[in-house]
């Protein structure tokens, strides 16, 4: 037993030397694989899951049950799904053009979990704590459409064409509606580093932006759900109009992809939605010093916990408006973006900027 | 550089929106359509034709299989023009069975309309809502007669059997524990009238249900107000019927205009739409599942205090009862020859229509006086109804034709026959 402590010992002290005598630019790269696998496997799982309670819980909305038959309550049913897509083959259409229509999932997919290097799972607790957080994630969700609009393109079919140009028409809609929505989270925390909007949002439950930028947070998570092609803003995929839209053409893995970067594009808005506008981390009961002795003391402290908790809620109300909304007609949604978002944000980003020079608490003091 | 032309494109007949085996070829410009080109036939199997080659009592069966969602409507039609050939008025007893079963099927038929028009249009909810309720009308159907969906329950001269005196129970499985057996078993406890008088009590509020989800959302509301408009005179122009034609404003009714079966004796109103589009006849059918409900309980009152034959006792149409047979030399040729040869009906022509779920389902026999028509055409009102598609989704975009696609109800069973 000893000498096999002594072996670790040893082993364990040549790793350290060995990481020390490394140069600092491959112990930064290092450090970055084991930050980027501890962030995607979570994820992932977390995407398999998403879909499975996707099923479970729309079935229970729906007056049925939901797979419930591979493994216990259908546990491995996400298991199951991506085994039957793995081993099926990858049509690629005759006319398609090859190397847009291989790339085109491969876009959705990266940006999907590319934008989780800035987000702040707690305090601190980030891949790269970028200033510039905030454009990034904006820039990275707005070139995911690529993805749908050059699938679209490159399958060489009418139904998947129609679907790229809706998707196309819902980014130019939704992009500047959220991007103002946006702004009024820079006025308020100055800031355009995520972890640094969660700290300017410390104090509880009201002091988070919800309350002073309600109307932005609303636009903003309706604007998440069009941009994840979700319902009611589903046009891009339109079952009823145009079959599956942009991923008609896919099968196999690569539709796995877009299946992937779908939920995962999910997860990440519900994230956004809970870092930028819930208070992230922080805890909504702070400050609520009676619980300190007790078992519950956990609850008062700024955690992960309260980040999972917050986004759960918000992936539970995109599986909810799945369940109860009719869908948009496009030009509908256009309307919506441009003649009723748009307005409004522009609104509300003048009265927070009045709010921040007469230094209005307790946010804008 | 090239003219930029519109683009045609192929609208099923394997789309999820196709309703069964409807093909479209589209012209489009962009997402608008400037020309929809129904091709029908994907599902034609001579009907009218293989009525031709059967005794008359055979082709019942062929009548549910024509619009496969309100299959004893049909069967009405079909039975009523023998009848009126024949000259024979079926026992009222059957009448009034044959008028609560007309109105569960509307109830069916337009519970898989609401929830394949929620479905085209994105409302996925409604849809299995509405099967729960239909999957309770498939069990009186099946209680009645047997079977699920294809009853072959009415008869020239009367109907099947009698109400039956108790319901089929759910029995334990594997996946039922006790609590849920007795929970989906409460109410099948009494006769099929007691099941029938349960489903009336429950089914409005299963309306309200479906309303709350649809009748009051802005979605709902901006994807089928002003969608697919026809004008009160086009409609009559074009031979729409049913819901399609009272949807545009026309109080036109068969059940009321020219009552048949125990019509007369029912109390209820005929909705009509004011502005003839898409919400309008959503809304029509909508109040006509409360309509037939109010009408299924009035027949479930009659049907309870006035017990009585429901067929006629003349064995030259319906069959001999099987007592009979075993000790009754002539019940038992009778019974022969109506299973074999069927019976000879009058010569003439004849037009029954009923008021179908979907619009005048009307049946034109022609008997040169033998044991099989001579000829059967068949009026079914989807027909009509899609043959104007064409005019109500011009300049529309995609995604209204597939909500004008689910207002027209279209079962291709019955189109293309």
């Amino acid at each position: 037993m000893s000498e096999l402590l002594t072996k670790l010992h040893a082993f364990w002290s040549a790793l350290t030397t060995y990481w020390i005598s490394l140069p600092f630019a491959w112990q930064l790269t290092l450090k970055s694989l084991a930050g980027i696998v501890a962030i995607m496997l979570p994820l992932i799982l977390t995407v398999a899951y998403l879909t499975l309670a996707e099923r479970r819980i729309i079935g229970f909305m729906q007056v049925r049950m939901g797979p419930n038959r591979v493994g216990p309550w259908g546990l491995l049913q996400p298991f199951a799904d991506v085994l039957k897509l793995v081993f099926k083959e990858v049509i690629l259409p005759t006319n398609a053009n090859r190397f847009l229509f291989i790339t085109a999932p491969v876009i959705s997919i990266s940006t999907a979990f590319a934008a989780w290097a800035v987000i702040p799972f707690s305090n601190g607790v980030m891949l790269s704590n970028a200033n510039a957080g905030l454009l990034y994630i904006l820039a990275l969700t707005s070139f995911g459409v690529y993805g749908i609009i050059l699938s679209g393109w490159a399958s060489n079919s009418k139904y998947a064409f129609l679907g790229a140009m809706r998707s196309a028409a819902q980014m130019v809609s939704y992009e500047i509606a959220m991007g103002f929505a946006l702004v009024g989270v820079l006025m308020a925390s100055q800031s355009l580093n995520l972890n640094d909007i969660v700290l300017a949002q410390n104090g509880g439950f009201s002091h988070w932006f919800w309350l002073p930028l309600l109307p932005l947070f609303v636009i903003y998570f309706i604007s998440g759900v069009a941009e994840t092609n979700r319902a009611p803003f589903d046009v891009a995929e339109g079952e009823s109009e145009i079959v599956a839209g942009f991923h008609v053409e896919y099968s196999g893995t690569a539709f796995a992809a877009f299946f992937l970067a779908e939920y995962a594009n999910m997860i990440l808005i519900s994230a956004l939605a809970a870092t930028l506008f819930w208070g992230g981390w922080l805890s909504p009961v702070q400050g609520w010093h009676f619980l300190e002795d007790t078992p519950l003391a956990f609850l008062v402290h700024t955690s992960f916990i309260w980040f999972a908790v917050k986004t759960c809620v918000f992936l539970y109300a995109f599986l909810w408006f799945r369940a109860t909304f009719p869908r948009y007609r496009y030009d509908q949604i256009m309307r919506l973006g441009w003649k009723v978002f748009i307005p409004i944000t522009i609104l509300w980003l003048v009265l927070e900027g009045v709010a921040i020079v007469l230094k209005i608490p307790p946010w804008f003091a | 550089m090239p003219e930029i032309q519109n683009f045609t494109m192929n609208f099923g007949p394997q789309h999820p929106a196709a309703h069964g085996v409807l093909r479209l070829v589209l012209e489009m410009d962009g997402e608008v359509i400037t020309k929809a080109d129904p091709h029908i036939g994907l599902l034609h199997r001579a009907t009218e034709k293989l009525a031709e080659s059967k005794p008359y009592n055979q082709s019942i069966g062929y009548m549910d299989r024509l619009d496969y969602v309100s299959m004893m409507c049909n069967e009405h039609a079909y039975v009523m023009a023998i009848e009126k050939l024949l000259g024979i008025e079926p026992p009222i007893r059957a009448q009034y069975i044959r008028v609560m079963f007309d109105e569960l099927t509307r109830i069916t038929n337009h519970l898989l309309w609401l929830g394949a028009h929620g479905l085209d249009i994105g409302a996925m909810t409604v849809f299995l809502y509405c099967f729960r309720e239909r999957e309770d009308i498939m069990d009186m159907y099946e209680a009645v007669s047997g079977a699920r969906m294809h009853a072959t329950y009415y008869r020239p001269g009367g109907v099947y059997r009698d109400l039956p005196e108790c319901m089929p129970q759910y029995q334990k499985s594997r996946f039922r524990s006790k609590g849920d057996i007795r929970r989906m078993n409460q109410a099948r406890q009494g006769s099929l009238l007691d099941f029938i008088e349960d489903f009336t009590r429950r089914f409005p509020q299963c309306v309200d249900e479906y309303e709350v989800l649809l009748t009051d959302n802005r979605i709902w509301k901006q994807r089928t107000v002003g969608i697919g408009v026809v004008t009160p005179e086009r409609a009559l122009q074009l031979g729409f019927s049913g819901p399609m034609l009272r949807g545009s404003g026309i109080e036109w009714d068969l059940r009321k205009k020219q009552p048949y079966a125990v019509y007369e004796q029912m109390d209820f109103d005929i909705p009509v739409g004011m502005n003839g589009d898409c919400y309008d006849r959503y809304l029509v059918r909508i109040e006509e599942m409360r309509q037939s409900n109010h009408i299924v309980r009035q027949c479930i009152n009659w049907l309870r205090k006035n017990p009585g034959p429901v067929s006629l006792e003349d064995h030259k149409v319906t069959p001999p009862r099987r007592e009979q047979m075993k000790s009754d030399m002539e019940s038992l040729i009778h019974h022969f020859k109506y299973m074999t040869e069927g019976y000879g009906v009058p010569a003439g022509e004849v037009y029954a229509a009923i008021e179908h779920p979907k619009g005048e389902f009307g049946i034109y026999m022609i008997s040169d006086g033998a044991n099989k028509p001579f000829r059967v055409k068949i009026r079914a009102a989807g027909f009509a109804h899609l043959a104007a598609l064409d005019e109500m989704v011009r300049g529309h975009m995609l995604a209204d034709l597939v909500a004008i696609i689910g207002t027209q109800d279209i079962v291709f069973g019955e189109v293309d026959r």
